[in-house]
């Protein structure tokens, strides 16, 4: 256990967690009340054998018994196990009946799985955002040999965090927009997949503040293992100065000055590293035979105009890209014509690219 | 029972032509049970290999946090295809094989009662399993979608590239082959028993048999069907289980485990068979509660088909639903536990003696009902909403299928080889495969239940730091339990060869003859066997219902 247990800085468990909420705290009870069942059936039936594999040798002279069955005590290890399944049963159908009553919510939020990063939207407000594994996380989970134990909460971290606030019954609705994802925190105590074209619900309400985290658990695609999830919970006098500031920030408009080429380059890799890496892979080879590699491309080395009449309409295979404003495209081609192994020599401003409308 | 068996020497003496063809020729066009017995054994070894060596690239790519050695696609075909390798290439035509050996010699029948089928499903096997094999080297690479092929994901022209009509016919193949070999048992264990031999004198290896090849005809055509909706919904414009088109993904699961969880119990029912034929050998006592094991295996195979969406807690069904499946999935615990009861009163009070096939098989219950515990916590669905698809899973059902389908298997190969072959393999080297394999399983598996309860999700090339330790251990045990495995084939080869040179007896295993039909035979094998059924079956097992 001495194997770098020192640098595993999160918190390192055996046992489930207990969570922060009421139902992940009956969760964690019923979890605990059958595995001592088991513990104490199994301290019964391997004891036995064991006394038997011990004692009833041949070599220490045993004979054997020739007995073959006896019908009292199959019927008595027949009720008794049904017994003892009667006596789960019953607290865990409470309890699934708790997990279920998602009525009398105080806030919805609506929770989008995509490839591979979180949609929320907050439908009692109007704030909505995009939350993706962090920088760090990605550039080291992508790169062989770099080191995880560099980064803080390595792949558990993202760049905008789901913020609730606490003791409020919060009602989570869930979908998908291209394959089936699965949103998990365990301090909550449950698990709830978003499935394409349908909508699943779920609840929650956290005793405590703090900060919760969790991944994607339903095989997504290449990037699955990295779609984590980060959940905030605040007082509510904190949470509403949340809301505020961040409906404030969501109106700013993008700022259309002028870049010097490092800061678009810079800008560039952001862009590229929380929408296209997924895919296009952080040196720009692509998959072969399944994802074209961006280096040497002929759309991406073309004319800007056309490579951005592209990325806004997307392909069958690629999603259109017009949720980007106009800065983030000149930084994200210009990022993506020099460098990747691509060397057009050109330098996008935000006022070339910007649409009329993408001052929104 | 003598004078079966001396009339059987002198009727295999008399008949050269009948025996084996020489050279590859008998191999391909065999249609004696032991040959083709003896294909879907080697086949399965050399697939739990290759399945093997996938499971070697995902440990040491989790052996260590971090990007090392694969890329997450190949990661996802390497678990996809290990699954698919180790389930339909490795453990069932194990089964399978056994069978082929086993059953004819088992009830006194010459031969399986459809031959030639019985040829032509062992290479239909073959075939699926190399044309699955094949999608490694295609463009795109194989399947990543998981084992379970859910959709969309594995309809996503960016996440499977030329792979999926391959692996759906590959499934079409496999399902025909798994198809025909059932039917040949049934018809076998119907219509070929020495006529001494009642259903409920057979033993329960035959059994369970039995039982598994009515689960096969009944879920592999839904397999099949569920592959081809796939196919129609990606080359035909269907949509099945697209929701644009009026479809639900969600279908598909249904119809998947419907198939899937009778095909978990194909995978262990036979496994049962094998321990309830080994433990009361070694034991020196007759089994204990024949005939209520007959019939657990029967509730087991029944509650089968009516439990699937336990593995859809997650998904999104109604409230109704979720009680249902978890009082249904309770359920099985009652059957299971019988067995584990029954083989533990078997052991009692007998006369042990520890030989390898003995050491497997007790490893067996033990380790199988760890298995149990953890899919009885699962069982429960409000818990099973934090153990859904983590590593506690991964543990679970790697416990009822390594260290219970896979070491029984061991055990029959040790159990069974010194009568097939005549020769005795080596103890000493068989103990030290077994003490191995059971210390690396359980390192291997064991920390599994920690990382899956700490929140680490299956199925990720990747992980948080405070994952790495366990994972660290669990890949060591890995390489350990893979490595030990070498120790088999040596076994197996040495054994064929010659193995430690002493001559077995007929009986191989001291009053085997007393609890089976085979060891009643002369050792080795005669290439034909019971061409005149024998006039009586040893029914120690059932003493006093008769």
């Amino acid at each position: 256990m001495a194997l770098g247990l020192g640098a595993a800085q999160a918190d390192y468990t055996l046992n489930l967690m207990k969570g922060v909420t009421k139902v992940s705290n009956d969760i964690y009870d019923l979890h605990m009340l059958i595995l001592w069942i088991c513990v104490a059936i199994g301290i019964g039936v391997f004891g036995a054998m064991f006394y038997s594999i011990y004692h009833h040798r041949k070599s220490k002279g045993h004979v054997a018994a020739q007995f073959h069955e006896n019908t009292t005590v199959e019927i008595i290890w027949t009720i008794i196990p049904t017994l003892i399944l009667v006596g789960m049963a019953i607290p865990a159908t409470k309890t699934m009946l708790e997990l279920n009553d998602i009525e009398k919510s105080d806030m919805t939020i609506q929770v989008t799985g995509r490839q591979w990063y979180w949609d929320y939207k907050y439908l009692d407000s109007d704030i909505h955002f995009e939350s993706h594994l962090d920088e760090a996380s990605e550039r080291v989970h992508r790169t062989v040999g770099a080191d995880p134990r560099s980064v803080p909460h390595y792949l558990l971290n993202v760049d905008k965090p789901l913020v609730i606030p606490v003791k409020k019954k919060v009602r989570f609705v869930l979908t998908s927009a291209d394959v089936i994802h699965s949103w998990w925190v365990p301090d909550l105590g449950w698990k709830k997949d978003a499935n394409p074209g349908f909508i699943n619900e779920a609840w929650t309400s956290v005793d405590k503040a703090g900060t919760y985290r969790g991944q994607c658990t339903e095989l997504c695609g290449r990037d699955h293992g990295f779609m984590p999830i980060v959940v905030i919970a605040l007082e509510q006098p904190d949470y509403d100065a949340w809301v505020i500031k961040t409906l404030e920030q969501q109106k700013q408009k993008p700022d259309l000055s002028d870049q010097s080429s490092q800061q678009l380059m810079a800008h560039g890799e952001s862009v590229y590293l929380k929408n296209c890496v997924g895919c296009h892979q952080i040196n720009g080879a692509g998959v072969p035979g399944l994802i074209p590699a961006l280096t040497g491309s002929a759309i991406a080395t073309g004319k800007w105009e056309s490579l951005d009449g592209f990325l806004r309409a997307g392909t069958s295979k690629m999603p259109k890209f017009d949720k980007l404003n106009g800065k983030e495209f000149a930084e994200l081609m210009t990022y993506v014509r020099n460098n990747l192994g691509n060397k057009v020599g050109d330098e996008l401003q935000p006022k070339q690219t910007a649409l009329p409308d993408d001052d929104d | 029972m003598s004078a079966v068996v001396d009339e059987h020497d002198h009727h295999a003496d008399d008949h050269h032509d009948h025996g084996p063809a020489k050279g590859l020729l008998r191999w391909i066009t065999t249609t004696n049970h032991k040959d083709i017995g003896t294909m879907y054994l080697v086949f399965a070894l050399a697939m739990f290999f290759v399945g093997g060596a996938m499971a070697m690239v995902i440990r040491a790519e989790l052996f260590e946090p971090g990007l090392q050695f694969v890329d997450p696609a190949f990661f996802n075909s390497m678990t996809t295809m290990h699954a698919l390798v180790m389930v339909f290439g490795a453990v069932m035509p194990a089964f399978v094989g056994l069978a082929n050996w086993q059953i004819p010699l088992m009830i006194g029948a010459a031969d399986m009662a459809l031959p030639r089928m019985n040829n032509m499903s062992f290479w239909m096997l073959v075939a699926g399993v190399l044309l699955l094999a094949s999608t490694l080297f295609m463009e795109g690479g194989a399947p990543n979608g998981g084992w379970t092929l859910y959709p969309p994901l594995v309809l996503q022209p960016i996440t499977v590239g030329k792979a999926l009509p391959f692996a759906v016919f590959s499934v079409h193949l496999l399902g025909i082959s798994s198809i025909m070999g059932a039917i040949n048992i049934i018809a076998t264990i119907f219509n070929m028993r020495a006529p001494a031999m009642k259903m409920m004198d057979m033993p329960l290896f035959v059994w369970t048999w039995l039982i598994t090849a009515f689960l096969l005809i009944a879920v592999m055509p839904v397999f099949a069907g569920a592959v081809t909706m796939l196919l129609t919904d990606k080359f035909f414009h269907t949509s099945f289980f697209n929701a644009a088109g009026g479809g639900d993904p969600v279908l598909y699961q249904h119809i998947f485990w419907f198939f899937g969880h009778p095909e978990v119990y194909i995978m262990i029912l036979p496994t049962f068979g094998v321990a309830s034929t080994i433990i009361p050998v070694f034991a020196r006592k007759p089994l204990f509660g024949y005939a209520s094991m007959v019939w657990a295996t029967g509730s087991i195979a029944f509650l089968s088909f009516i439990v699937w969406a336990h593995h859809m807690f997650t998904v999104g069904m109604p409230i109704a639903g979720e009680l249902y499946f978890m009082y249904a999935t309770m359920i099985i615990a009652v059957p299971t536990g019988v067995k584990v009861f029954n083989w533990t009163a078997t052991m009692w009070k007998g006369a042990m003696t520890f030989e390898t096939p003995m050491l497997f098989s007790i490893a067996f219950v033990v380790l199988f009902t760890m298995g149990g515990f953890t899919g009885l916590m699962m069982s429960i669905a409000p818990v099973d909403f934090q153990y859904h698809d983590t590593y506690f899973i991964v543990a679970h059902f790697h416990y009822t299928l390594v260290p219970a389908s896979i070491f029984i298997l061991m055990a029959a190969g040790y159990f069974w080889l010194p009568k097939w072959t005549g020769h005795m393999y080596n103890e000493k080297i068989g103990q030290l495969h077994f003490w191995l394999s059971v210390i690396s399983v359980n390192v291997l598996f064991f920390p599994q239940h920690f990382l899956g309860l700490a929140g680490m999700p299956r199925r990720i090339p990747d992980y948080a730091i405070q994952f790495a330790d366990w994972n660290m251990i669990s890949s060591i045990g890995g390489f350990i339990f893979g490595a030990s495995q070498l120790l088999f084939l040596y076994i197996v080869v040495d054994t064929i060869r010659g193995g430690t040179g002493e001559k077995v007896s007929d009986e191989v295993w001291e009053d085997a003859g007393k609890h089976s039909l085979e060891w009643t035979l002369p050792s080795p094998l005669p290439y034909h066997t019971w061409t005149t059924p024998p006039v009586s079956a040893p029914t120690e097992h059932v003493l006093d219902s008769h």
